[in-house]
């Protein structure tokens, strides 16, 4: 019963952050200094024109009254058409979704693979190379501008030496002969048995995802490793390690076990960031997803697709978190 | 000894932003077309760039420019969280609960994208960039700030200064808000890389400090079209931020464990 309100609780208080996160739209939409009826109609429209556009799009009615439309035709996944692409907002970010989440997932991958035992082992060797090199690792990670490291990659990797793929999701070439069944170009390639494509898909990818996954990688090695010590300082791992347990035993079986509570809570958060942190990734790769669909329409001003990127990265962030919590209240006994 | 690190980076950053007209060989707007896109070498140490500027003296510029809008950001939000954080710690109630969910849910949103989003709409600029990072940034500070003042709001003197009579405000604003200081003070140094990060997102994608000002973001930005050839015009400015932003990481770890040993 206790358990069912603080699961209700921890929903409600999701939804609550959406609320404002919708609010934050609708304000940044209200502070835009263009006139949203003379953006339509032009700056000659007569007096009598301007008025009836004005109560057609429901200016006329007081502002909570339009955040409550605001919010019904978000809820219907209405976020106004684009001035730049002319399609509905909604339809230009679901073409463009399946590559920001794929390259998110990617680089979560990466960052969990390498982050973790990271963590691990710099918290097992303490003070020595192993630690020293994971936190200098890490810190530089917190300190370089995501985008900045991805045109030093491309310059490197891509042109001086030639081992991955240029920008874009896949050649060119075999950019047509993929039919697109799931929009997760790596997946529908393998789908399609096209072996080439697959090649160049995953070539592709390579290099963003490292340069993405290196970020979630400093924050999940630096949160690992310090849960790691906290527990190595617990008894339980001293009565292991008086047992005559080998220290990996000691590190993976007993003291891991207690790892992995947090860690789905800090591999969210780093998944979450790197929706956000794609944003600026996507533009140096020239990689089609909401990243690039907002830097595109930042410039040109055009509002209704930033925002509704805005909005759905946003919700996405706070979907990714809320699940998180909710995994964290299954999996950990205590809370049950 | 990372502190120390930290903070002497900082502080030659600030003293070459203070002092770039004495310091820096050229004109960070100075162009020299014959000399565009220089290799690094004795005439220009960082080498030029697309219009033939000095690289070195635009990064010494660009100082004045990354180190302004952190201290601003810092100007404008310590005050707003240590203001929410101090009246939610003190008042407690319903106050309390209001104010702390305002902060949690501004805590929950994207900062990054958040802060593009104000800047689109309020258009570019360093201004609107700095009121745009500023509206994300300040909620760390009323958490820190509220859980500060709550072990301060049964202290003796307060309730002194109660009894005295002085108002709810004056115990906020003059005993509480100082003593609470400190510790936003330790948490700003370590979101200043954040900061740096953001303010050189913005000016990347063309929202912050417009052309010609040396902003180091901006310049990776042109750097871009060149970087195949011309690696060092977006090399640089990339390693500046990266060096200033490490600065202010080593410097607020060490701040925050000397403040809190059991972090140690």
């Amino acid at each position: 019963m206790k358990a069912a309100s603080r699961t209700a609780r921890i929903i409600a208080s999701a939804a609550l952050t959406l609320l404002g996160l919708l609010l934050a739209t609708f304000l940044i939409a209200r502070v835009v200094p263009i006139d949203p009826v003379i953006a339509i109609l032009g700056d000659r429209a007569s007096a009598s024109s301007y008025e009836q556009t004005r109560k057609e799009l429901g200016l006329d009615r007081p502002l909570y009254v339009q955040f409550a439309r605001y919010v019904a035709s978000a809820a219907r996944g209405d976020f106004g058409r684009s001035a730049l692409t002319k399609n509905p907002v909604a339809q230009d970010i679901g073409r463009f979704f399946p590559a920001t989440i794929e390259l998110a997932t990617g680089a979560t991958l990466l960052g969990v693979l390498f982050g973790v035992p990271a963590g691990i082992y710099a918290a097992a060797r303490r003070g020595r190379l192993t630690d020293q090199l994971t936190r200098a690792l890490g810190l530089f990670g917190y300190s370089v501008p995501v985008f900045w490291l991805g045109m030093m990659a491309l310059v490197l990797f891509y042109a001086d030496l030639g081992w991955a793929a240029g920008p874009g999701r896949i050649d060119a070439a075999l950019e047509d002969f993929v039919p697109r069944v799931t929009g997760f170009i790596v997946i529908d390639a393998a789908l399609a048995g096209d072996g080439d494509a697959l090649r160049s898909a995953l070539s592709h990818l390579a290099l963003p995802a490292l340069v993405l996954g290196y970020f979630s990688f400093a924050y999940i090695s630096r949160m690992t490793r310090s849960f790691m010590l906290q527990e190595l300082g617990q008894e339980y791992i001293v009565a292991a390690r008086a047992k005559g347990l080998s220290e990996r035993r000691v590190l993976w079986v007993h003291a891991f076990r207690n790892l992995r509570l947090p860690l789905i809570t800090v591999i969210a958060l780093a998944y979450a960031g790197l929706l956000e942190g794609s944003v600026l990734t996507e533009t140096v790769f020239s990689w089609p997803g909401i990243g690039q669909y907002i830097t595109n329409s930042l410039l040109s001003i055009d509002m209704n697709a930033v925002l509704g990127g805005t909005l759905v990265i946003g919700a996405m962030f706070i979907a990714v978190n809320l699940i998180a919590d909710l995994l964290y209240r299954v999996l950990d006994p205590r809370a049950r | 000894m990372t502190v120390k690190l930290g903070a002497s980076i900082v502080v030659l950053a600030a003293l070459l932003a203070l002092a770039a007209p004495l310091l820096a060989p050229y004109g960070p707007d100075a162009q020299s077309l014959a000399d565009r896109l220089q290799q690094p070498g004795s005439a220009h140490w960082l080498g030029t760039d697309e219009l033939g500027r000095d690289i070195l003296s635009r990064l010494i510029y660009g100082a004045r420019v990354t180190l302004g809008i952190v201290a601003l950001v810092s100007v404008v939000t310590a005050p707003i969280g240590l203001l929410v954080g101090c009246v939610a710690g003190y008042f407690g109630s319903w106050v309390e609960a209001v104010l702390m969910r305002v902060t949690d849910v501004f805590l929950a949103l994207p900062r990054l994208i958040l802060a593009l989003a104000f800047v689109a709409a309020l258009g570019p600029g360093i201004v609107n960039a700095v009121l745009a990072i500023a509206i994300v940034s300040w909620p760390p500070y009323a958490r820190v700030a509220r859980a500060e003042s709550l072990t301060l709001r049964h202290a003796e003197f307060i309730d002194a200064a109660r009894l005295a009579g002085a108002s709810g405000g004056r115990i906020v604003l003059r005993h509480i808000m100082p003593l609470c200081l400190p510790s936003v003070i330790v948490r700003m140094s370590l979101d200043m890389a954040g900061v740096i990060l953001i303010a050189a997102g913005l000016g990347f994608l063309g929202l912050g400090a417009q052309p010609p000002t040396a902003e180091w973001g901006a310049m990776i930005a042109s750097g871009r079209q060149y970087m195949l050839d011309h690696w060092w015009v977006a090399a640089m400015p990339g390693i500046a931020i990266a060096v200033l932003s490490l600065a202010f990481n080593l410097l607020g770890d060490g701040l925050r464990d000397w403040l809190d040993p059991k972090q140690r």
